[in-house]
């Protein structure tokens, strides 16, 4: 019960009917008034306590989520660095298929001397060398060229400085990332490119993202999957077990949840290993020949056996709190009626027991797509996922605003998907232990 | 899934064994990948398989060497104190700021209550690697800022950005454990400590806290082992003297594995089922408080 309910009933006691209708409280102001303001008080006071952490969250996790989405379509860099020829390069249409004119090759000249100057042309030649590769090596082959550059007429300099100046495909690049935004990292993170046709898919041999993340996908799938067909069993048991049985062999359950995350994926590595105990088990046991002990590790299965491993408790203990809701009569019902164990529990128990199938399932899956660790370790090149890639730009190859574009679009993804869950289960009913 | 009736086929017999031959598998899958790396951890020698001597349990096969690498090496050495600096601090920061917004939160009138919860639990929903990414661009910034232009030591900027990210994503385990023992808090206790002269401080203090101190030390409990477990963010925004326990395992892992990695993961199995009972302990203590027999 609210208090603001209580209060209405302690203060119409209090107060009496006046004669102009107005129910008062008993220092004499209306009852509405001082309803108002004691509801008023009490949003105040509930705002104060959630205020701090609420601006918590947002400075140290939203704000850097949001600047990573910003960065996955921010292009300041060429209209910083060669802000002439930008201006120029609005007057040139990509479709008349002949290069820029004298005057854009001026500014070239222009905003190069400035920019070597300030040694930051290398820098939009890296940045370019994400859309096409040779970038890289034109701006650094012209920065020093530029320098003893005399007065025009720039082209042919230019083209004598590098053959690339007089190549369409090299302006319609600059061309379509004059502006301050770009959609490039995002065509790039599904495999497609700005051409002079226009967006197109890249070739088949360069297409790599679309391919992992399906892969990602399909093995996030795999997983929910082997979850799913181990904890269904689990869970039942520990359902229909007397109350102080299942408790202890909850314990078994619980016990790799609390265990840390690294300490399960070392324990995988060490016993996946060629030379590792499963397989001198194996050999022991005579299965598998001791020359050809079986590859376990630094590949998909690797990857698929130990994040069923370590996700396992979360379909679990799902499946467990709806199975506990289940009232054994109608199973008992079907029974008495003839059904016999395969129906009464395909029938009657299953369908039941979906809601828990549902948020166990969503919730492997979703922590499953973004996972890093465990494929970093255990994955070996077959058996990573898109989340590894990512990390892959942010600290080796920098190109942060592809990284930037693959984390949104992985975001959105999961983000869906939380939304399913949260329709199914709801998230003030997420159970912990 | 009673004792098995007198009247049972022979069928439904070899069912109800059969069935529990497969869910002891499964439990066996479960653990044994845990238990395995505690006796491994013995190793006297730098195998990560049961040696001939180790099978035969000869003492020859066992030795506490992997355990004294740990406490003498400056890397683990150095790992574990960050972590059990870095781990309570932003458990505190957590536990703090969480306990006070989920009992805003389980007030009546809450505006905007939904939106205001997703934001808070959106930590815990948000893929680690995006968090980190997130958090590597902008925290970069903002600590640059700070110790360019303010004048902090580098160091200490550093170290705070790893609690802070910590804190952050700890808090919403925080929210969800209060928030639970909330839905089971009788509301007329406060009201009967106001009407008998109480403040709100007192009563928050001597009435509420000790009934939803079970949620809060759990809540407190989740966090600190998603801190002192977590290794993307620290691998993210941390330098090297930073590295945390996960980070040095994570090294050690993927550069060159050495037992001593054994040693350490069995450590942490054992605070883990410490962290385990615990919470049990509190799960049972909080159930009877509430007048529920434990079950």
């Amino acid at each position: 019960m609210s208090s603001s309910e209580t209060m209405s009933v302690e203060e119409q006691l209090a107060a009496g009917q006046t004669e102009d209708g107005i129910v008062r409280a008993a220092d004499g102001t209306p009852l509405k008034a001082r309803l108002a303001k004691a509801l008023r008080r009490e949003k105040l006071r509930s705002f104060l306590m959630i205020s701090p952490l609420l601006l918590f969250i947002v400075l140290s996790f939203l704000m850097p989520i949001g600047d990573m989405l910003l960065r996955s379509v921010e292009n300041k860099i060429v209209q910083n660095t060669l802000p002439t020829v930008v201006q120029e390069l609005e007057r040139w249409d990509p479709a008349s298929e002949e290069l820029p004119d004298e005057a854009t090759f001026a500014a070239l000249a222009t905003d190069l001397k400035i920019a070597v100057k300030e040694r930051i042309h290398t820098r939009l030649g890296s940045r370019l060398n994400y859309e096409q590769s040779g970038f890289s090596g034109l701006f650094r082959s012209t920065g020093r060229a530029v320098r003893k550059m005399e007065e025009g007429p720039y082209k042919e300099q230019f083209i004598k400085a590098d053959e690339d100046w007089g190549k369409l495909q090299t302006w319609v690049v600059l061309d379509s990332f004059k502006a301050p935004y770009t959609a490039g990292y995002f065509l790039n993170a599904v495999d497609a490119e700005n051409t002079v046709d226009g967006v197109q898919m890249k070739a088949e041999n360069e297409r790599i993202y679309i391919q992992l993340f399906i892969r990602t996908m399909w093995m996030s799938l795999a997983i929910t999957f082997m979850c799913l067909l181990l904890g269904y069993p689990v869970a039942y048991l520990l359902a229909h077990l007397p109350a102080r049985t299942s408790n202890m062999l909850m314990i078994l359950v619980l016990l790799p949840f609390w265990t840390s995350l690294l300490v399960r994926t070392s324990a995988w590595k060490v016993l996946l290993q060629g030379q590792g105990v499963i397989n001198d088990l194996l050999v022991w046991v005579g299965f598998v020949d001791d020359a050809d002990r079986l590859v376990l590790i630094n590949n998909q299965t690797g990857t698929i056996i130990a994040m069923t491993h370590i996700l396992l408790p979360f379909m679990i203990l799902p499946l467990y709190s709806v199975m506990k809701t289940i009232s054994p009569t109608y199973v008992r019902a079907a029974k008495s009626m003839g059904a016999n164990d395969w129906t009464s529990f395909w029938k009657v128990y299953f369908p039941q027991s979906v809601p828990g199938i549902g948020a166990g399932a969503i919730l492997v899956f979703i922590l499953a797509i973004g996972y890093y660790i465990t494929p970093a370790l255990v994955g070996g090149t077959s058996g990573i996922f898109i989340s590894n890639r990512i990390a892959f730009h942010i600290s080796t190859s920098l190109n942060w605003g592809l990284a930037a574009a693959l984390g949104a679009i992985l975001l959105v993804l999961v983000l869906l998907l939380f939304y399913v869950y949260d329709k199914i289960v709801g998230i003030d009913n997420v159970k912990l232990g | 899934m009673a004792a098995l009736p007198p009247y049972s086929s022979n069928a439904q017999i070899a069912w109800y064994y059969g069935f529990r031959t497969i869910c002891a598998l499964i439990f066996f899958f479960l653990v044994f990948p845990i238990m395995v790396i505690i006796p491994l951890s013995f190793n006297a020698e730098n195998f990560f398989t049961f040696t001939p001597e180790m099978l035969r349990l000869s003492p020859d096969g066992y030795s506490l060497k992997h355990y004294q690498d740990f406490f003498t090496s400056e890397a683990w050495q150095n790992a574990m104190w960050n972590s059990l600096t870095i781990a309570p601090l932003a458990t505190i920061l957590a536990t703090v700021l969480g306990t006070l917004a989920a009992i805003g939160l389980s007030q009546s009138h809450v505006p905007f209550k939904s939106v205001i919860m997703a934001i808070l639990i959106s930590p815990m929903i948000v893929p680690l690697i995006i968090s980190a990414t997130g958090m590597y661009f902008f925290y970069s910034r903002v600590g640059n800022f700070l110790v360019n232009d303010v004048g902090l030591p580098l160091d200490a900027v550093n170290f705070a950005k790893i609690v802070l990210a910590h804190a952050a994503l700890g808090t919403p385990f925080v929210i969800i454990t209060v928030t639970a023992t909330m839905v089971g808090f009788d509301r007329s206790l406060t009201r009967a400590a106001a009407s008998m002269g109480a403040n709100p401080v007192t009563t928050f203090f001597k009435v509420q806290m000790p009934l939803i101190l079970p949620g809060v030390i759990s809540g407190a409990l989740f966090a600190f082992i998603t801190s002192f477990d977590e290794v993307v963010v620290v691998l993210f925004l941390g330098t090297a003297s930073q590295k945390t326990l996960p980070w040095q395992m994570f090294i050690g892992l993927r550069e060159q594995i050495s037992p001593t990695i054994l040693a350490v993961a069995t450590i942490m199995v054992a605070l883990s089922i410490l962290l385990l009972t615990t919470l049990e302990l509190l799960r049972r203590r909080s159930e009877r408080l509430r007048g529920l027999t434990p079950s």
